[in-house]
């Protein structure tokens, strides 16, 4: 369903001109996989989720979205084509209502009930949250669920998760690994989930492990998943480069 | 009243027929309608333009509607409203101005409402500005709005200017003895080359009064806009003043906020952002499938909502 042909991503550097984050990569996404992306900060993962958007742009190479090149195409465009996208820090709104992003991404007249139950999938009570601004006023762990119920109120043919993890409480964690086996056995959709947390590694169908901006690895979770764990006595399960 | 004034009248008031309880409407320049109450009075003013508003002591659950039409280019317009408001009442007050000038010749209403607020009595009061028409001819409005506040009692505002004015100067000055509470909320959004400059000056003179004045603006194409804002803490007493505004195209905004404490207990603090749609916003509703205009048009409309 998606195809990265060659793809490409610098950007000015300091002294020394271009840096490259992105370096000549191809991948291929089959339908309906749940694929987890790791490795070490810095290595091109988030600047990866942010080029199959289109937040970013390439240098050069492909990007094809079931056969279409969308290469080109702005972000607006890909996500009517059904792309969905969770942000690492999801963004604040002075006046936009929790009511009011659901419904903005479900893309229909959303009764309110229909509300609620996106917010209920991610464990917020509806009652206590609907009419309530995205603003400062949520914690960063209120945000993050409210920002992955706008994802499951998408409902698209795929959904790129980045860092979903961060900033979740210990509770919310354990609903949210819930939540992507959810999506995952519930639809034919494709979840592409950059993530540094093993539990949300050992639930994905294949894992593909990125570093300088290349892939390092890539196969099955039964397979790479050890290879990452081992020689690591603390919680990093991959070997910094 | 002819469609145009009902096309105004519904823009300011929100009201499509006569409202209930008291009212008195006025249009270029005359008393067009007016309706009283047993609890509330309203008389002409004999020595100049506008009228009193009596409101009995203990009246509740009432509410006043003074709505201003304008819709004859070139008529200018000086209006004295005076509020009295007896103790331990609740009412609401809607006021508001709409002119609609088609022609060369520049419209204008320069209105001071002042406000005497009884002990322990609340009011809420909502004025709207708008202004139609594409004449030539500037649609200019300037409010003045003076509250005394006496012991315990509460003015909450809430003020509204979206579209059409050109030029308006906004003057809200304040009083609070003990105990009284104000709150302010004002939107305001400019465009084309008008200018808005909105000021307030609040004394809280009472020992345990409060003041919060919370203004959010949008300044698109070359508009300017000045936000002023003094408090003045001569008690022990709490004030906040915020001042949020969005920049886009090639406007300004100037924000100049001052609080002044007086009194070892006074609490005041104050807030001012100014700057563009963060594109981060843009990119979010985007990803939800919206155009970047249609993104920002939502931001726009919800941060003034």
């Amino acid at each position: 369903m998606l195809e990265l042909q060659n793809l490409s991503f610098q950007v000015s550097g300091e002294a020394d001109g271009q840096k490259e984050i992105i370096r000549n990569l191809d991948l291929t996404f089959e339908d309906h996989t749940f694929i987890a992306i790791t490795g070490p900060n810095g290595g091109g993962k988030s600047t990866l989720a942010r080029l199959i958007m289109g937040i970013e742009q390439p240098t050069s190479g492909k990007i094809l979205f079931n056969g279409t090149d969308i290469t080109h195409m702005n972000v607006t465009e890909r996500a009517r084509l059904g792309i969905s996208f969770a942000f690492q820090q999801p963004v604040r709104f002075k006046g936009i209502k929790v009511k009011d992003l659901i419904t903005l991404a479900a893309g229909n007249n959303l009764k309110l009930s229909g509300a609620c139950d996106y917010l209920s999938q991610v464990g917020l009570c509806a009652r206590d949250y609907i009419n309530r601004d995205v603003d400062g006023s949520l914690s960063g762990g209120e945000l993050k669920r409210i920002e992955i119920a706008t994802i499951i109120a998408r409902n698209t043919p795929l959904a790129v998760f980045d860092e979903p993890e961060a900033g979740i409480d210990l509770w919310s964690f354990n609903n949210l690994i819930r939540v992507f086996e959810e999506m995952h056995q519930s639809s034919q959709n494709s979840l592409i989930i950059i993530s540094h947390q093993e539990r949300i590694l050992n639930i994905a169908d294949e894992i593909i492990v990125i570093a300088g901006g290349t892939v390092q690895a890539r196969g099955q979770r039964e397979d790479i998943l050890p290879e990452l764990l081992k020689g690591t006595e603390s919680c990093r399960f991959y070997q910094q480069k | 009243m002819d469609e145009i004034q009902k096309n105004l009248l519904e823009q300011v008031t929100g009201l499509h027929e006569m409202p209930a309880g008291a009212y008195n409407i006025r249009a270029n320049g005359t008393s067009a309608a007016r309706s009283t109450t047993a609890h509330i009075d309203i008389v002409t003013k004999e020595d100049k333009q506008g009228i009193d508003i009596l409101i009995k002591p203990g009246t509740r659950n009432e509410s006043v509607h003074i709505p201003v039409v304008l819709s004859q280019s070139g008529l200018t317009e000086m209006v004295y409203n005076d509020f009295y408001v007896g103790e331990n009442c609740d009412v609401t007050i809607v006021a508001g101005c709409g002119i609609h000038n088609n022609g060369d010749s520049d419209s204008r209403h320069d209105g001071i409402h002042t406000f005497y607020v009884g002990p322990n009595s609340h009011v809420k009061y909502v004025e709207k500005h708008y202004g139609s028409g594409d004449g030539n001819g500037s649609r200019i409005m300037n409010p003045e709005t003076v509250v005394e506040l006496s012991e315990n009692s509460f003015l909450e505002m809430e003020t509204v200017q979206i579209k059409g004015v050109d030029s308006t100067k906004r003057s809200t000055r304040a009083k609070l003895a003990d105990g009284a509470r104000l709150v302010v909320t004002e939107k305001l959004m400019t465009h084309g080359s008008q200018t808005a400059e909105t000021s307030f000056q609040v004394d809280l003179d009472g020992e345990g009064s409060s003041a919060n004045i919370i203004s959010r603006s949008v300044a698109r194409d070359s508009s300017r806009q000045l936000f002023l804002s003094k408090i003045n803490g001569n008690n022990r007493c709490a004030g906040h003043s915020e001042c949020d505004g969005i920049i886009m195209d090639n406007a300004k905004i100037s924000a100049i906020p001052e609080i002044t404490a007086n009194h070892l207990d006074a609490q005041l603090i104050h807030e001012a952002a100014i700057g563009k749609i963060a594109g981060e916003q843009i990119t979010k509703l985007m990803t939800l499938g919206l155009t970047e205009q249609e993104a920002e048009a939502q931001i726009v409309n919800g941060f003034l909502k």
